[in-house]
């Protein structure tokens, strides 16, 4: 079933794809707030509550864009975005294997930066840009990390292997020429115990693929 | 998940105003929260999202001073090159958290409140794990990863990568609330449980961690973690240490342990004994075993004793240059 239809609810809620931009703006600055940081007004207004809406607990409308297309659905706010990627938008790159923000199987690219996307919500995601592996490459145009992880037999059972190259290609756009611990430290987040980092550890050495861009 | 509410507010007024409400919880980075709401250890009405307030996020260094915004990321406060050539002990704290994926989704105000990892809180037994006739499970079951210093019933660990070195800098915590501004040591931001309804922070319905300040400026830093594996994993313990005064004198030592007690355990005899010393191998070594003195590990982590001296005679080897 895919979500496309705006519930009744969420028209209610009059919930604006334009307030989670501005929330999502506000929560991309990086490193650069100079002024007012832990500056806050004393004494505050509990009444300036009001002036938030709550949504859900049923379906909200977001809109946010996924591998380039602009995806519009609504989500209860519960729904992660890893499910709400699978189950809703069809995107099943992205595997669910623990579930906790352990494997990596589901490592995405929100605004460019890996994350675990069973531990976000989608909701939180309202107004970015994610992209999976299929937003990497296709079978037909291999991104060079997908080309590298066939060349180098760099999986097993495959099952890690979205969340891999996902992963790979973010550190390859960090450290184009990863040193060895640069490499260990950079896909710390998926690695566990299988038998074919030998082929990935190559991949990532080869240098390959680090075209990537950052959002 | 069960369901629940979202409020995404633009200001710190209005994040305040919605967690005063009962069952409202922040939400920050999320990595731990949802886990738990995953898992139905806790139950929220409300998530209140503070990605988008104002104010939260960011870092400042202004004169020694070091100011970071508690919904900056670990990654963002690792790629701050002023930060980390002024506190150096930041990226190896950061660094342990070993995920990208965690670093750029982690915050900082996340780390210092992130729930306890102990096994039985995490099963739905509660932080203080007891019996309905009492008995702790804790000090009767399986408590290898627990604290050597409990405080009362309480026996799980604080899990904070970044606490012990805040605390052993004497950062001060900024929190807002319906009363407005108030500030604190981070180390008051801890207190163990002594009832099922407690949590392990001080923090009041409706307030909010907005960040933390230390004076980074005249005194040298180190944290020395000790881990099983060297892949993702929390710590089996960590130890950050605090010197002032330079060359191989302490004018002034603070020794903070992580991972050790339901709070950032300060070793407040084995700082003293080196404040207005010479460190060396003996000294640093006296140190050591004076911060386990008081030690009380329970049936299955004396291991963490040994841990607990070598990861404060590391520690100290490193703020103050020396081969220990």
């Amino acid at each position: 079933m895919k979500g496309r239809r705006v519930t009744d609810d969420a028209k209610r809620s009059g919930f604006s794809r334009r307030s989670f931009l501005r929330g999502g703006a506000a929560g991309a600055l990086s490193g650069g707030l100079a002024t007012g940081l832990l500056a806050g007004e004393a004494g505050a207004a509990a009444a300036d509550a009001e002036a938030t809406e709550t949504v859900g607990p049923g379906p909200v409308e977001i809109e946010l864009e996924v591998n380039g297309v602009a995806s519009r659905l609504a989500v209860e706010p519960r729904v992660t975005l890893l499910d709400g990627l699978r189950d809703r938008l069809d995107v099943t790159g992205p595997k669910r294997v623990c579930d906790r923000g352990t494997c990596g199987a589901c490592t995405v690219l929100e605004d460019g930066r890996p994350i675990y996307a069973c531990s976000r919500l989608m909701i939180e995601s309202a107004g970015r840009s994610i992209t999976t592996v299929e937003g990497l490459g296709s079978p037909d145009a291999m991104h060079d990390v997908q080309q590298a992880f066939v060349d180098h037999d760099a999986q097993q059972c495959g099952y890690c292997t979205p969340g891999f190259v996902v992963a790979t290609a973010a550190l390859l756009a960090r450290h184009p020429a990863p040193s060895e611990p640069e490499i260990e430290a950079g896909l710390g987040g998926n690695f566990c115990r299988c038998g074919t980092y030998k082929g990935i550890r190559a991949v990532v050495a080869g240098g390959k693929g680090g075209g990537v861009s950052g959002g | 998940m069960r369901p629940f509410g979202y409020a995404a507010p633009a200001t710190v007024e209005q994040a305040v105003g919605l967690l005063a409400a009962e069952g409202s919880e922040a939400l920050a980075g999320g990595t731990d929260l949802l886990s738990l709401l995953k898992d139905d250890v806790e139950r929220v009405d409300r998530l209140v999202a503070l990605r988008g307030v104002a104010g939260l996020s960011g870092i400042e260094l202004d004169g020694g001073m070091l100011r970071i915004g508690a919904m900056t990321t670990l990654q963002e406060l690792r790629d701050h090159d002023g930060a980390i050539a002024a506190l150096p002990a930041l990226a190896v704290a950061i660094d342990g958290v070993a995920s990208p994926q965690l670093r750029e989704m982690g915050t900082v105000g996340g780390d210092l409140l992130q729930r306890p990892r102990c096994w039985y809180y995490r099963r739905g037994f509660g932080l203080l794990a007891l019996t309905e006739d009492g008995r702790s499970m804790v000090a009767e079951g399986d408590n290898r990863y627990h604290a050597i210093f409990p405080i009362g019933q309480a026996r799980f660990v604080n899990p904070s990568s970044l606490a012990p070195l805040l605390v052993a800098l004497g950062a001060e915590a900024v929190v807002h609330g319906p009363a407005g501004e108030r500030r604190l040591p981070v180390e008051a931001l801890y207190q163990a449980p002594q009832t099922a309804g407690e949590r392990e922070n001080t923090l009041a319905p409706g307030e909010l961690l907005a960040g933390v300040e230390a004076n980074v400026d005249a005194s040298r830093s180190a944290v020395y973690e000790i881990r099983q594996r060297r892949s993702l994993d929390w710590p089996l313990m960590a130890a950050a240490v605090t010197l002032t005064g330079s060359g191989s004198r302490a004018e002034r030592a603070r020794i903070v342990l992580g991972h050790a007690a339901p709070t950032p355990h300060v070793a407040a005899a084995a700082g003293d004994l080196l404040s207005g010393q010479e460190l060396t191998p003996e000294t640093v070594a006296a140190a050591a075993d004076a911060a386990v003195e008081d030690a009380r590990p329970l049936s299955g982590n004396r291991y963490k004793v040994q841990l607990a001296r070598t990861a404060v005679r590391r520690a100290l080897g490193q703020a103050a240059g020396m081969e220990i």
